[in-house]
């Protein structure tokens, strides 16, 4: 393919490896092939451009952290926190992801094919039309959303099983939306957020998203577009306005 | 219980023989403590914070602010503090929030630490008319130099040398964010350290553009919220700080509420206009040293090696532990925030209680990290409540290399320690966005008064180590033979390493 870049991470150190990505960026490369990447962390990180990057192999933590524009595919796992305080542009992941995915991002997208571990999308927030979407299709586990200042985090729980984070859903939670499919028990709710069934307009919200995950993933979006979602929000935007009186 | 049944906290009371009924002071307080009634000046002494900007802006002088007017029945254990808090509480069942640093009266280390001048044995340096190097690097030292004499005789260094921030002077301005104070404020401390040679913090409120050309100047600091970090922000800074604590409220988190996120806070900050600005308690991607280590790496990564990182932490019992963890991720400098420190707001429990002192804190860190091997790993910056330069001297004597000072910048932009900065009505037009209030700063004056503290401290710094008999920055540090103990126990001696006077 014209432009593209292939590098083969085999054994390479992620310093290395992130000078080569970014004076091909620096060059005007469009493309870049990852191959072998064994646990290298900080792939793309704080990345700016418009480069198409698709990482083969198991990438380590913080993939694509603070960066800004570029889009990684990824073919395979990610370990904790891809999407870190990321600003724009897009991480796809034909796998699971780890920890802390899409801590504190503030843009862009971040789609995983399969399931994240604990603290998804916590912190996330946004401001204008910053506004980061974390796509799940499978499970998350819990803390799911904690002190969510905006954004929105999908939840389709497409896999064989559908487990859904067991406790501390949104606490503390401030912006934003998480949107989860079927219902979603009281009890594993965190403090300070509250759940309603999506009405037909919410669900408008989030038919894009779905769309594009079951292009993505070749899955079949009807079944999920057919079923019923909850909406989990703020109950108020001030969680700790009745905590403290002054001296 | 109303509000009327707790003795007023300022009386407040005008000379009516002085008075010109100028109206300056009606002008002047927003707190509504004045109104013109007539032919004469109606005070409300309830509303007073005594934050004396009536005081200064009176032409006549006659105004009397007079503290605590009614005593309660005097009470060892029963303070008034503790009494009014029952009060406080009992009324509300929350939990208190204080401004400033800590309040309680509890010994300060730095004043039974005493500095040493030469006399007949060694003669004392004459700053005036001997160089005296106070230039000070913050960064990873080499452990050895690696040197290789070239064919043409030209001496090369072999060795990588890791970035360092370079200071004319030890003394910096510690992070306050833009949104806990106004960027009147940022903007006087911000060109006082461009024009003195040293550097200030953002605080997490990210970098208002009107700063940017003082960002050679500034570091920046990525704190749990995040709150406008993105890499042009970290790619602006001089150095960046992680913020783990503060010294004013160690483990907890903070919040800028809600009322005070206006267009141009919620831009820099980039979140929503009118939004509570939660920080959490811990950042929820570093969980353990580990990942300290990731975030330390993560953000050298993205910012290609070229910077500096700070870690800051608050002084907690195990100090000396945590510092030797942070000088193995392969940060830069360990920022100690002593339990003076102050803040807009704390809540009152962790302001007073919470943390220890400074000055034990320095020695602790510097000695373990010298019994390590690894003091050249990281530089030591101290901070939380230092007033003076004999303050910065002896915290430098103790092992710091640089100092932040806080509370003092303010204190020399017109801040008078009132403790009502979370009122958003300073003033002095510090802590507060209100336009009509950060007008009363003039960065144009203001600056020159920060620029002239620091000025006027490594002035006092020079003239300490010249009696000293000592010439550069690098012979004070960590030097403990300059300092004697007066009136502290033996167990504290020990931990600061300093003898007592006398031996
Ligand atoms: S500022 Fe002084 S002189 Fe003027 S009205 Fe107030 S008390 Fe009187
Ligand atoms: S900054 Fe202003 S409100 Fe805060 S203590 Fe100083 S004078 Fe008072």
């Amino acid at each position: 393919m014209e432009n593209e870049l292939v590098i083969n991470a085999e054994g390479m150190h992620y310093t290395p490896l992130n000078k080569a990505i970014r004076s091909a960026v620096a060059k005007g490369t469009e493309k870049i092939r990852i191959e072998h990447v064994l646990g290298q962390r900080f792939i793309a990180d704080g990345l700016k451009g418009r480069v198409k990057i698709t990482v083969h192999g198991t990438p380590g933590g913080d993939l694509g952290m603070f960066m800004s524009g570029p889009s990684i595919e990824v073919f395979g796992n990610c370990d904790h926190a891809p999407g870190n305080t990321m600003d724009g542009g897009e991480i796809i992941i034909h796998g699971s992801a780890g920890d802390a995915t899409a801590h504190s991002m503030r843009g862009g997208l971040v789609m995983v094919r399969d399931d994240i571990g604990y603290r998804g999308g916590i912190h996330m927030k946004e401001y204008g039309d910053h506004r980061p979407v974390l796509i799940i299709g499978g499970n998350a586990c819990a803390f799911l959303g904690e002190y969510m200042a905006g954004g929105l985090v999908l939840v389709l729980g497409s896999g064989e099983k559908r487990v859904l984070p067991n406790r501390g859903i949104g606490s503390g939670i401030h912006g934003g939306l998480i949107i989860i499919r079927g219902d979603v028990p009281d009890q594993t709710l965190g403090v300070g957020a509250k759940k309603s069934r999506a009405t037909e307009e919410e669900k408008r919200l989030i038919d894009p998203y779905i769309r594009r995950y079951a292009a993505v993933y070749g899955r079949d979006p009807k079944p999920l577009l057919d079923d019923e979602y909850t909406i989990i929000t703020p109950s108020s935007g001030r969680p700790f306005a009745n905590k403290y009186t002054w001296e | 219980m109303n509000p009327g049944s707790v003795p007023a906290k300022f009386k407040v009371r005008i000379d009516a023989d002085q008075c010109m009924l100028c109206e300056r002071c009606v002008e002047n307080c927003p707190y509504g403590t004045y109104r013109r009634e007539g032919e004469h000046i109606s005070v409300d002494s309830r509303r007073c914070v005594a934050c004396h900007r009536c005081v200064a802006m009176c032409p006549r002088d006659s105004i009397t602010i007079e503290e605590k007017p009614v005593d309660y029945r005097s009470h060892p254990l029963w303070t008034r503090e503790s009494r009014e808090a029952i009060y406080n509480q009992a009324r509300t069942g929350r939990i208190v929030l204080a401004g400033m640093g800590n309040a309680s009266d509890l010994p300060i280390i730095f004043d039974r630490l005493l500095l040493d001048a030469c006399q007949v044995t060694n003669p004392s340096i004459d700053p005036l008319r001997e160089p005296m190097e106070l230039r000070t690097y913050i960064g990873k030292k080499p452990r050895k130099l690696d040197l290789r004499k070239k064919r043409n005789g030209d001496i090369e260094l072999k060795t990588r040398l890791h970035p360092n921030l370079r200071l004319n002077t030890p003394i910096m301005i510690g992070h306050m964010s833009y949104g806990a104070i106004s960027l009147n404020a940022q903007l006087s401390m911000a060109r006082a350290v461009a024009s003195e040679g040293t550097f200030m913090g953002t605080g997490e409120g990210g970098l208002h553009p009107a700063l940017r050309e003082f960002q050679d100047n500034m570091i920046v600091q990525v704190a749990s919220g995040r709150f406008g970090v993105d890499i042009d922000y970290l790619e602006r800074g001089a150095a960046i700080e992680i913020k783990i604590g503060q010294g004013a409220k160690p483990g907890i988190g903070g919040h800028l509420p809600g009322e005070k996120i206006d267009p141009d806070i919620s831009q820099t900050r980039m979140i929503p206009e009118r939004s509570d600005a939660i920080s959490p308690a811990p950042h929820h991607d570093i969980y353990s040293i580990e990942d300290l280590k990731q975030l330390v790496h993560s953000l050298k990564e993205a910012t290609e090696w070229k910077k500096p990182v700070f870690v800051k932490i608050a002084a907690v019992h195990n100090v000396a532990a945590i510092a030797s963890g942070i000088a193995r991720s392969s940060a830069d400098a360990v920022v100690i925030d002593g339990f003076r420190g102050g803040t807009g707001a704390a809540p009152r429990v962790f302001r007073d209680h919470v943390g220890i002192p400074i000055e034990a804190a320095i020695a602790a860190v510097d000695q373990k990290l010298r019994s390590q091997g690894i003091r050249n790993e990281v530089s030591i910056i101290a901070s939380g409540g230092i007033r003076d330069a004999a303050e910065v001297t002896k915290a430098i004597a103790l092992g710091a290399d640089a100092i932040y000072i806080g509370t003092a910048a303010l204190i020399a932009m017109g801040c008078r320690v009132c403790g009502t900065c979370y009122r958003g009505l300073c003033p002095w037009g510090i802590a507060t966005q209100n336009s009509s209030l950060t007008r009363r700063l003039n960065p144009d004056v203001e600056w020159q008064h920060v620029a002239n503290l620091i000025r006027g401290w490594t002035l006092e710094i020079s003239e300490l180590m010249g009696a000293a008999g000592i010439n550069s920055i690098e012979s004070l540090r960590g030097n403990r033979d300059r300092l004697r103990g007066y009136l502290l126990d033996e167990a504290m001696m020990n931990i600061l390493d300093v003898q007592p006077v006398g031996a």
